[in-house]
């Protein structure tokens, strides 16, 4: 479970003081938190860790380890339920 | 199955499995410590792969397995509780302790959610004033990050509702452990690749030069496993004993300093139980004593549990390297991955979890194996 799932950062927000993004994973997009990558830019991808950016990684690396990931079957915590408040955004690119 | 031919690049692959038959000269045994590697090396049959004198042994590289069943045993009891809303990974739902399972909890009338990341419990926390969230925090140094940011949020937003149950384990100590037994064969360590993302590779140093082993940081791609045993051959054959980096593209030798900053101001090391190996000195985090109003641990007064684990089990002796899942007897028969009996057995990344799955309990004639 300490492997990280890659995706493409789509939009900065703030949550709470939070440095967050929504990230694309395949098919889903999910939030994640920043704060330990607060260099990533929109467009870069990334290896999230429970909810967490940890590394940025190159394009092709990140499609090559996601289909890996999904054939190992690695890919259940994206189907957590997503936990909904209300919103704070505010942008940032 | 995926073999060989699905590799991202056969034949750097078939090369790098060549240059290691080259340069050996001896038997050397192996072992990788993370669970994801494990998983890749029996999903893709890399051990049959390579020489037959270079054994691959799989070390206690996955939290869910290693998480000792007292805590497990402690968790249940905090779910039990009225008014108690228990968070957790996906992963340890189904994993059981003395009796039954989170999943069979649920299914009894404990709110029991699985979440995706730990902040997410102070959502539900600010959701649900009237009721305590728990969070089972399990993991390597990876997911320390994410628990450390969950209870110093809430410490800083005063939600007093939310504390974590803390079953962190470190890998350092665990293969410190490990070569200090005196029934090690483990010659030489590929290291955890995301755990060092997270965490550098300074640490591993002091134990490379103490016991004189190679410790390669490697990543979990099949062509990563197979370099990473490469550069442990090569050192071991030039009798070097070095850390070494594999994963390059993700791992520096000084990790993510954000990450590190936050994990040492909410956590600090302490003696912690292995599922199947037992207390290891200095070997997990506990919450310091400034984040004790989130310390579940002490708030719903299970400290009093003390679980033995069952004897028949061997996968403390599987977690060292010293047996393999099919020296165990009960393997494949009484126990299975519907009906564990230990720690090795309990999540897909546990190396008799992973045998299983893959049809290695079965007789050769009947499992597959890469020609």
């Amino acid at each position: 479970m300490c492997l990280g799932i890659p995706g493409k950062v789509l939009e900065f927000f703030d949550a709470r003081g939070l440095l967050m993004a929504k990230v694309q994973f395949g098919g889903i997009v999910r939030e994640a938190c920043l704060q330990y990558l607060p260099e990533a830019k929109v467009g870069d991808y990334v290896i999230v860790h429970v909810g967490f950016a940890i590394s940025k990684i190159d394009e092709e690396e990140a499609a090559r380890t996601y289909k890996l990931l999904e054939e190992m079957g690695q890919l259940t915590e994206l189907s957590a339920p997503v936990v909904e408040e209300k919103p704070t955004a505010r942008g940032k690119s | 199955m995926k073999y060989l031919d699905e590799y991202r690049n056969e034949r750097v692959a078939r090369n790098t499995v060549k240059e290691i038959r080259r340069i050996q000269t001896r038997p050397w045994v192996v072992m990788e410590v993370c669970g994801g590697q494990t998983h890749s090396i029996v999903k893709h049959g890399l051990d049959y792969l390579l020489p037959e004198e270079i054994e691959l042994v799989h070390g206690p590289g996955c939290p869910v397995c290693v998480t000792s069943l007292e805590l497990i045993d402690k968790a249940h009891a905090i779910a039990r509780r009225p008014g108690v809303i228990f968070c957790s990974f996906g992963d340890m739902l189904r994993v059981p302790g003395s009796g039954a399972d989170l999943s069979t909890l649920k299914s009894q009338g404990a709110d029991v959610r699985v979440v995706y990341a730990p902040i997410d419990c102070l959502k539900i926390a600010r959701a649900n004033p009237n009721k305590k969230v728990v969070f089972f925090a399990i993991g390597f140094e990876t997911t320390a990050p994410a628990n450390a940011m969950a209870v110093w949020r809430a410490r800083q937003e005063g939600i007093k509702n939310f504390s974590i149950l803390v079953s962190h384990v470190l890998v350092p100590p665990a293969i410190a452990a490990i070569l200090q037994s005196p029934q090690n064969r483990v010659q030489g360590f590929l290291g955890p690749g995301h755990v060092c993302a997270i965490m550098g590779y300074r640490e591993y140093e002091p134990i490379s030069a103490r016991y004189r082993v190679p410790i390669v940081i490697t990543g979990f791609e099949p062509l990563d496993i197979l370099e990473g045993t490469l550069m442990v051959v090569r050192q071991l054959e030039e009798e070097r004993a070095e850390v070494e980096n594999q994963y390059v593209r993700t791992v520096r030798r000084e990790g993510n300093r954000a990450a590190q900053e936050l994990v040492w101001q909410v956590f600090e090391v302490c003696d912690r139980k292995w599922r199947g190996v037992g207390s290891i000195p200095k070997s997990g985090y506990k919450l310091r004593y400034e984040f004790r109003d989130h310390d579940a641990e002490r708030l719903f007064e299970v400290a009093e549990i003390d679980t033995q684990e069952p004897s028949i089990c061997i996968s403390g002796q599987i977690l060292k390297g010293i047996k393999k899942p099919h020296d165990c007897p009960a393997f494949g028969k009484e126990c299975t991955p519907q009906r564990p009996l230990g720690a090795t057995m309990v999540s897909a990344e546990g190396a008799c979890a992973a045998y299983y799955a893959y049809g290695r309990h079965l007789k050769k004639e009947e499992a597959t194996r890469p020609a």
